[in-house]
């Protein structure tokens, strides 16, 4: 079972009961919706963006441990924090969980995120922890491109004119 | 009764050990293992007889042609049929799209295509588009609590009528594990003159087919699930109606004759097998034929039968367990099941790491899950090589997992 408890730390697991940041709220400037297609996980996440800073990052979701764990844990990180500063953290945690074990976060900047380096050793969980930080950028990128498209102000609702990112999925 | 311990020899993969425990392989509804047979008759084609087919006239064409051709005639005769109505295809998926695709051609407004809630998302997404295309409509059978298809709600909504002029429906859930009425829907179908197309993926590997009994017009079937290799499915049809169909793909060898202006069309089921097909996969799939055969598919369908009973037993005993579907009887080989609030990709990492290889997911039918209520499941599903040892790890393992996750016992979570 050692690997295992490595997979699903007691960090992950505290989350997992008990999420973080969890329910959709308003006001928000995009919502997406983001599935995970070979196990059902569902994520409805909605963001709100203010000058250039993340104020929140709120969601719906159903799903896996690993996937809803994640998830909360990524809003502790990003709401708060400048718009480009998320989308680093999201490079990092993607390049961590893509690691294969390679690759160390450090625990000053991720903080409970750490304990998902068990999950680069599960290929097939990869999905699973990235489907909120893929909603994250997903729906980030969508604002910026509401925001900076013509210099209009931010759209308060979903923009379905916005061309959709490459897919995560 | 079948010889147990002689079946598992013959499936080498069976040895094996995952994470330190002898491998329980509960997934076949999702793909079965191969036998020692399939994967040598495979081996000895390669190694021996490789050639193309049909093009190629010298002694290695034609023993790989009749190598092909045989494997058709052996699964012709397998399901009741004539070699002529044999179409190989890729997968289950590309034969339920030949079928949807060709059948297209007769489609437009005002006509209606029937599914079920409770089909495979290969049985779904095809008709779903041939819809699009032709600006038909798409409508389907309910279910019952249970898993059953809801044959006195369509009849009270005439589900099938005047407009109806397809109707596509699995033979068995490949989720619950419940068999659909296929000769009684054929029947209906037939009266308004309705094409009735049939999922077997799930029950060729499991009972005796008899396509004539099925009463069906196309039936849809894969190889790497009854102990086939992958990368072969097959579309059997009635003659007549695949002679009165277009062609799907096109290119080599489903043609007659070839000028730049035009072209006209081989006869069935060669029109149906554009470029080089799967020759190899056809020899395995011929073998595992001769496996299941010797082995008896009936006796084969006794012991998933009473595997499938065990395993209802076997969860009943574990409070959490809520199982999708009827708890006894009427059901073959899959058996789906919520195991208190522990997410199904949870429950299958645990028993992986005991060994015990489970499905986790929706299964490639989310419809149905929707239908039942519960976001998705694990499935557990056994074969010929399953014995009641695998089904008692699983209860272990389930055991283990609710430990695990800290599940309170003796509540249903």
């Amino acid at each position: 079972m050692d690997n295992l408890t490595e997979l699903y730390q007691e960090i992950i697991l505290d989350h997992y009961r008990q999420k973080h940041h969890s329910g959709l709220r308003e006001p928000f400037d995009v919502e997406v919706g983001h599935v995970n297609p070979s196990c059902g996980d569902e994520l409805t996440l909605r963001v709100s963006v203010v000058d250039d800073q993340v104020v929140d990052v709120s969601y719906e979701a159903v799903g896996c441990s690993i996937s809803q764990a994640s998830t909360s844990v990524m809003t502790d990180l990003v709401i708060g924090q400048p718009v480009a500063e998320s989308h680093q953290l999201y490079q990092g945690f993607l390049t961590m969980i893509e690691g294969q074990g390679t690759v160390e976060l450090d625990e000053e900047v991720y903080g409970d995120a750490i304990a998902f380096y068990g999950v680069a050793q599960f290929p097939a969980r990869v999905k699973c922890a990235m489907l909120g930080w893929s909603a994250l950028r997903d729906a980030l990128i969508r604002v910026e491109t509401v925001t900076n498209g013509d210099g209009t102000v931010l759209s308060r609702f979903w923009d379905t004119t916005v061309p959709s990112p490459k897919s995560q999925m | 009764m079948l010889d147990l311990a002689k079946i598992r020899r013959d499936f080498p993969v069976l040895e094996r050990q995952v994470k330190g425990h002898q491998l329980v392989y509960l997934d076949s509804a999702n793909t079965s293992q191969k036998p020692t047979a399939v994967i040598q008759a495979m081996s000895e084609f390669f190694l021996t007889h490789n050639a193309n087919v049909a093009r190629a006239m010298h002694t290695l064409g034609t023993e790989a042609s009749e190598a092909y051709e045989s494997a058709r005639a052996k699964v012709a005769s397998f399901i009741g049929a004539q070699s002529s109505q044999i179409i190989f295809t890729k997968n289950a998926s590309e034969a339920l799209n030949l079928a949807a695709y060709t059948l297209s051609s007769r489609l437009g407004p005002g006509d209606e295509v029937v599914i079920s809630v409770a089909e495979h998302h290969s049985n779904i997404v095809p008709w779903q588009m041939a819809c699009e295309r032709t600006g038909a409509t798409l409508r389907w059978f309910d279910v019952d609590d249970d898993g059953f298809l809801d044959v006195e709600k369509a009849r009270a909504q005439s589900l099938i009528n005047e407009s109806t002029k397809v109707v596509s429906l699995t033979a068995m859930s490949n989720v619950t594990g419940v068999r659909f009425p296929i000769a009684e829907i054929s029947a209906w179908a037939h009266v308004v003159g309705a094409v009735m197309v049939v999922d077997g993926s799930q029950l060729v590997p499991h009972e005796s087919v008899d396509v004539a009994a099925l009463g069906a017009d196309l039936m849809a079937f894969t190889g790497h699930k009854m102990c086939g290799p992958t990368g072969i499915g097959i579309l059997w049809g009635r003659y007549e109606l695949l002679e009165s169909l277009p062609p799907f793909l096109s290119g080599g060898e489903m043609i007659e004759k070839v000028t730049m202006a035009r072209t006209t069309y081989a006869q069935p089921p060669y029109r149906f097998e554009a470029g080089t097909p799967p020759i190899g996969e056809a020899v395995g799939l011929a073998a595992a034929v001769d496996y299941l055969t010797e082995v008896g598919i009936e006796e084969i369908a006794a012991h998933t039968t009473s595997m499938t009973a065990y395993a209802l037993d076997v969860l009943a005993a574990i409070p959490e367990v809520r199982v999708l579907g009827p708890s006894s009887g009427d059901r073959v080989a899959a058996v789906s099941f919520e195991l208190a609030d522990v997410h199904p990709h949870d429950v299958m990492q645990v028993l992986d790491a005991r060994g015990v290889a489970v499905r986790g997911g929706h299964h490639c039918a989310r419809p149905l899950h929707e239908r039942l209520g519960v976001q998705s499941s694990v499935r557990m599903s056994s074969y010929l090589y399953t014995t009641p040892e695998d089904i008692d790890a699983l209860g272990n393992a389930l055991e283990d997992t609710l430990v695990f996750f800290s599940v309170a016992r003796g509540s249903r979570g």
